[in-house]
């Protein structure tokens, strides 16, 4: 059996993020390259965040889930290409707010961090919200307070 | 390229960042509101996390395994500035200490962008990214409580005062400075001083808070070359407990 790019990229969206379930690691962004030769299979990843105590987690699933698929998996962490939030595809931004997490605004418009003042409330999809601070339960995500639904939230930071 | 002043230089951002990290980590529990609790611990995780980067680096360069580079040197082994190993004290030291440092280190990553060293320049441009909402949390807070009440500003002023001729030290000349900028792996500490000065008087200048004058602080230096004050050992010896009980534990 030949194995595609594709194929790797199909198996691998049943590899979610551990801190934020409905999110495969293709969606999230840090599945930066995949090299097939013949039966060696070839994957580079990226962390969010450098801190990320998640990425040697996420690297060993990646690993496992190609091992159970038969090929021989040779898994990277690289950071040839950063990751930034803008790498999160929309399904991914999509499921995020499903989850009840605001998806980041888009990194082109983000020049100055003054953006993070105000989110969209993932809940009402009010606007008259408040940053409450920029660290928040895990480094990829800042705190927030909707004045409209009267509910704290948490944003995915755009980065 | 250089290999001897890229290694030098890599080990004392990488010193920096792991022990400025563990000092920001013992405010986990003991912050002095839940959001600056969780602030700096998150601190602490980029910036532990950083040091790692770094110092597998390192290990690319030859050197030994990062938990062995972190975990089993002693004290004057260290390359990083005296500046980060001083206790916490109260909040508003913590405050001043994480402006004035990360105010540097976001702008020593955005030089290192353009480095000869493509590894690093890869890595800098990830981590000064990160580094914004370090020096987001920093200004806010200084803008803040610069301006708030006389006992705020009487706190960050003592504070700012006493904390200065460290932070001075951030800039210690190395010895293979000349090497780095000829070669394009680092514009230099210099040049890193004196964006430095203009963006701490710029947030400074903002508030109530007054920066002594420049040319009237001694700086503290020695940090670079392994002479440190008394306080490194004892968070070495504090930090390293759990793996020289047992080096081959996993957790």
């Amino acid at each position: 059996m030949v194995i595609s790019k594709q194929q790797i990229l199909t198996w691998l969206e049943d590899v979610k993020d551990p801190e934020i379930p409905v999110l495969s690691l293709v969606d999230l962004g840090v599945i930066t390259d995949v090299t097939v030769d013949k039966n060696h299979v070839r994957v580079e990843m990226t962390p969010t965040f450098v801190g990320c105590p998640a990425m040697d987690y996420m690297k060993m699933e990646v690993e496992n889930l190609l091992k159970e698929k038969g090929v021989i998996p040779d898994v990277q962490i690289s950071f040839k290409k950063p990751w930034s939030s803008d790498l999160i595809s929309e399904k991914g931004k999509v499921a995020l707010k499903k989850y009840g997490l605001a998806p980041p605004p888009s990194n082109k418009i983000f020049t100055d961090l003054e953006i993070l003042e105000t989110a969209i409330c993932p809940r009402c999809d009010g606007s008259n919200t408040e940053l409450k601070s920029p660290f928040g339960p895990t480094l990829c995500r800042a705190l927030y307070y909707c004045h409209d639904c009267k509910e704290a939230f948490e944003q995915f930071k755009p980065l | 390229m250089n290999e001897l002043a890229l290694k030098e230089l890599l080990y004392k951002m990488a010193d920096d960042q792991l022990i400025l990290g563990h000092r920001n980590s013992e405010w986990t529990g003991m912050g002095p509101l839940l959001e600056e609790d969780i602030a700096f611990s998150s601190m602490a995780q980029d910036k532990v996390g950083q040091s790692l980067a770094l110092y597998t680096l390192l290990h690319q360069l030859g050197e030994n395994e990062p938990d062995t580079v972190a975990f089993t040197r002693n004290a004057n082994q260290f390359h990083n500035c005296v500046f980060v190993e001083l206790p916490n004290q109260e909040y508003d030291f913590s405050l001043i200490r994480h402006f004035l440092f990360d105010t540097a280190e976001a702008l020593r990553f955005d030089m290192l962008t353009h480095s000869s060293y493509e590894p690093l320049a890869q890595l800098a441009t990830k981590i000064r990214g990160e580094l914004r909402y370090h020096t987001l949390h920093a200004n806010t807070w200084i803008k803040q409580l610069g301006s708030a009440t006389p006992e705020s500003i009487d706190r960050l002023q003592k504070s700012l005062e006493k904390a200065m001729p460290y932070a001075l030290g951030i800039f210690e000349i190395s010895p293979y400075e000349t090497e780095l900028i000829s070669e394009r792996i680092f514009e230099g500490e210099e040049k890193l001083m004196e964006k430095w000065m203009t963006k701490v008087e710029s947030i400074i200048s903002q508030t109530s808070l007054q920066l002594p004058d420049w040319k009237l602080v001694q700086p503290v230096m020695g940090g670079r070359f392994g002479k440190h004050s008394e306080h490194l050992q004892p968070l070495l010896d504090e930090m390293s407990e759990v793996f020289k009980i047992d080096p081959t534990a996993e957790w």
